[in-house]
């Protein structure tokens, strides 16, 4: 009898692969690259040239490479509470939507302290605005958190729908209660006073002090991840809701803290976008960041350092998405192609930290 | 020679690796239409694997299979039903969401299922006819682990095979339903169905099956007629070896360490079992043991010893005096408990976390929390002793709680609850597919602890184990816990009938078909 089988087969491992967790990354980014260079060979353009729009060009000089931190910001900062999240088992995809009430809630809080004549401090503003974010995230994923707890409604299809939700809410508001008085009717906020928008971090690049903030966050979240009891308590409550409660951790606990960070920090990402590079509130305000973000706390292997960089590589697809349009004359969703190619690929690499690959050994 | 029929299955040179170990290294067996076989082993000598192949749920590396004279090849559990292969795994294959006929009725071809209706009725029929109650509409995760094990059983038998593979079947039965269980097979192999019997339990074995097959380290070390042989002899043959001894403890008893007064708790969901005012008492130095058929409401009364249902009346449970009824689990370790539970993955442990984390689901004080931090080296410090105390094999603190065997997960587990210096410890099925070795070492875990005054309570399906092991024992029927009586006094005819609830004033007035004659003047 013929055997029609691959002569590769999988074979389960004794144990998952530290390395090869590792690598998996790695290795989707090179499947990535490779398989995008096919495709704007297909697409008719030089895949060597075109790479370098990619991959080079936005870190050509120290404003390109602003511009590309400068987009690590929300994407990681959505990231690091997604990453908490995954590791409690609580799917929570809705973080775009968190992000978009950050946005409103910070937006509001500036638009309330900028009148003609105002007296208070800017920084003290900027700090009530990104608290304002905080709690605008926190507010929107408690709904999902609620849910769940009292409904055990699925928190993925709440969370996702939770974010149209939350487009449709901002579109109101620069529509409605925060439209610019005096803005000609278009519908967005006026712009905010320089003195409360995020001051620059490099000068001629926009990138500004929330990605210190997102730096700290970074280290602070890796030790409550791998440090804190707290972070032990919501990882077994999230993995295995029975241990939990030998231990005497509460699985609700778990539930609410994971939502609670990863509204908490989607919503700053939102603050720090609307006082940041946007500077107003605009009917849109995240071009998918919630979205993008969670390839990136998977990319980044939900660490939180590694989430950085996660978050460095999504934002370069990003930018030579844009840059592919203007330079190559294709379609921005080239950026979107190259996500999806990444947690494609990134997800079916990830099949070898559990298997390997072998031959299959021939019939006896 | 010509007039006989060929085995019904045969198996010959069989050889499955894994990485790091050999399971199966050469291993023949050959079993004749109509007969008991017994596949008598430790754990991690390979049985498991070995059904496996059989079944078609692990392909061997090398070594052919013959099923009625013919060579096949089963490449799937699907092929091995149509061969008339059925197999009950020591590991349950249900899915918690469903009921028992939905669990059922997945695992038969569809043309044979017919209406839910009905198959649930055959669910009943074929239940009561081999002794084995079972609520056909019931979801299996409100069932015990001995109710699943009863699904399982059932659901091979439903599909009347030819041959019929059960894995270590009798932990969760009763004497009296181990004789009815024992019954049936006789029956099936009168009928010409084969049997596969995988057990380390020597005395069933005698008991049961006309030949038998040991293993030891993935090799068969043996091949007998057990019935003439001793189980001493079967013992060598297994362990390569004299079975260690457990040394029995005598202890002064001291004062009363956990009291239960009256506890009642209502059920969680509609299939749990009430608890009925229970009372007990365990004494410094004494290990007492809860006897019963799974189901009976030992799962709810741990629940409610070790603080995971709190909804007991706070003097319901007291350790040392203090009230602990509504605390949690984690406020009741800190009063001195520590609790062994039944399922090791996923409540003892959590599977995908290293054993030096899962120390800290029992350990929450310094020096392994400390001001809210984890103390990684203290956690490592903590499982490195416990595996090297215990003689846990595992590659170190750092290896998944998943990656241990069963045997190996519970000493880890046993160990941990120990190093906690209790003042009582609960325990429930310690030796629970444990294999005989590491079975003789946690029971004197046990005793040694109730040397330094420790007071242990061990919640128990298996007789030998609690006759060995407790001072006293109490046995749990209908969500009712029975007088307590000293061990030595105790017969297992009489711990059998008050397994259904024939205590003087036990909750067996409803007169269960058992035999009840002469019962109530026990």
């Amino acid at each position: 009898m013929a055997d029609l089988r691959s002569p590769l087969t999988l074979a389960p491992r004794g144990a998952p692969s530290r390395p090869m967790a590792y690598a998996s990354p790695v290795f989707a980014l090179v499947l990535t690259l490779l398989f995008g260079a096919l495709l704007f060979l297909v697409l008719g353009k030089d895949p060597v040239a075109a790479l370098k729009v990619f991959l080079v060009d936005p870190l050509k000089d120290k404003r390109a490479i602003g511009e590309v931190l400068l987009k690590t910001v929300p994407l990681v900062l959505c990231a690091l509470g997604l990453s908490v999240c995954y590791r409690a088992n609580v799917w929570n995809i809705g973080a775009d939507g968190q992000l978009i009430l950050g946005g409103i809630f910070a937006g509001a809080a500036v638009l309330y302290f900028d009148t003609p004549g105002h007296t208070i401090a800017g920084p003290a503003v900027l700090v009530i605005a990104g608290l304002a974010g905080i709690i605008g995230g926190m507010a929107w994923a408690a709904i999902t958190a609620l849910l769940k707890d009292r409904f055990n409604a699925n928190e993925i299809l709440v969370s996702l729908m939770l974010t149209y939700i939350a487009q449709q809410l901002l579109l109101w508001v620069v529509n409605g209660p925060l439209k610019d008085p005096a803005g000609m009717n278009f519908p967005q906020s006026k712009v905010f006073s320089s003195e409360f928008l995020l001051p620059n971090l490099l000068s001629g690049s926009r990138l500004h002090v929330g990605f210190l903030v997102m730096l700290v966050l970074v280290a602070a979240m890796t030790v409550f991840v791998f440090r804190s009891f707290a972070g032990f308590r919501l990882q077994v409550g999230g993995t295995a809701p029975l241990a939990a409660r030998y231990a005497g951790f509460s699985s609700r606990k778990a539930l609410w803290s994971a939502l609670m960070i990863s509204g908490g920090t989607a919503g700053l990402a939102g603050a720090f976008e609307v006082t940041g590079p946007i500077g107003q509130l605009l009917p849109s305000i995240s071009p998918g960041y919630g979205f993008t973000a969670i390839i990136v706390a998977f990319v980044g292997r939900l660490h939180p350092v590694g989430a950085v960089f996660g978050g460095i590589v999504m934002s370069l697809f990003y930018i030579g998405g844009e840059m592919a349009q203007s330079r190559l004359g294709l379609p921005s969703a080239i950026g979107w192609v190259f996500q999806g190619m990444l947690l494609f690929f990134l997800l079916a690499c990830d099949t070898l930290i559990d298997n390997r690959l072998r031959w299959r050994a021939r019939a006896a | 020679m010509t007039l006989q029929l060929p085995p019904r299955l045969a198996l010959a040179h069989i050889t499955k690796r894994y990485p790091g170990v050999t399971a199966n290294d050469d291993v023949s067996l050959s079993v004749a239409p109509g007969e008991i076989h017994a596949v008598l082993g430790e754990n991690g000598a390979g049985k498991s694997t070995l059904m496996k192949i059989i079944f078609g749920a692990v392909r061997p590396d090398a070594g052919e299979v013959h099923f009625n004279g013919a060579p096949v090849a089963i490449a799937s559990p699907h092929d091995a039903r149509n061969l008339g292969i059925a197999m009950v795994f020591q590991h349950f294959s249900l899915f918690d969401t469903l009921t028992v006929t939905e669990n059922i009725a997945l695992g038969l071809p569809p043309k044979e299922v017919g209406g839910m209706k009905q198959l649930a009725e055959r669910i009943r029929a074929t239940a009561a006819r081999y002794g084995l109650p079972l609520e056909p509409n019931r979801h299996v995760h409100t069932l015990s682990v001995g109710e699943r094990q009863r699904v399982e059983i059932v659901r091979a038998l439903l599909a009347r095979p030819q041959l019929l593979i059960l894995d270590e079947p009798t932990s969760v039965l009763t004497p009296q339903a181990v004789e009815t269980l024992f019954v049936t097979l006789r029956q099936l192999a009168e009928e010409g169905t084969s049997i596969l019997y995988i057990s380390h339990k020597l005395d069933e074995i005698r008991a049961l099956c006309h030949h038998a097959t040991v293993m030891r380290m993935g090799r068969v070390t043996g091949v007998c007629d057990p019935r003439a042989e001793s189980a001493a002899s079967l013992s060598r043959l297994m362990i390569g070896g004299e079975p260690p001894r457990e040394a029995r403890v005598t202890t002064e008893r001291g004062p009363v360490r956990l009291a239960v007064r009256d506890l009642s708790v209502p059920r969680a969901h509609a299939f749990a079992t009430e608890l009925q005012q229970i009372a007990l008492d365990v004494h410094a130095g004494e290990i007492v043991g809860i006897a019963g058929v799974s189901g009976n409401g030992q799962q709810e009364l741990l629940a409610a010893l070790s603080g995971e249902d709190p909804r007991g009346a706070a003097g319901s449970v007291q350790i040392d005096h203090q009230p602990v009824g509504r605390l949690d689990a984690a406020a009741r370790r800190r009063v001195g408990l520590a609790f062994v539970p039944e399922e090791r993955l996923g409540r003892g442990a959590v599977p995908g976390m290293s054993l030096s984390a899962n120390t800290l689901l029992s350990h929450q004080t310094p020096p392994y929390v400390r001001g809210g931090m984890v103390s990684p080296k203290a956690a490592e410090g903590l499982a490195a002793g416990i595996i090297n105390r215990f003689r846990v094999k595992a590659s170190g603190p750092a290896a998944l709680a998943r990656s241990l065997s069963g045997g190996n997960l519970q000493k880890f587990i046993v160990g941990r609850e120990i190093e906690s210096g209790p003042k009582v410890l609960i325990v429930a099925q310690p030796t629970w597919g444990v294999d005989v070795g590491a079975a003789a070492q946690i029971h004197n875990e046990i005793l040694a602890l109730k040397a330094t005054g420790c007071a242990v309570l061990v919640v128990s399906e298996e007789l030998d184990e609690l006759f060995g092991l407790c001072d006293r024992l109490h046995v749990m029927a209908k969500g009712h816990l029975s007088p307590s009586i000293p061990v030595e006094s105790a017969t297992r005819e009489q711990v059998g009938l008050w397994m259904s609830g024939l205590w003087e004033g036990g909750p067996a007035s409803e007169r269960p078909h058992a035999a009840t004659e002469g019962a109530s003047h026990g």
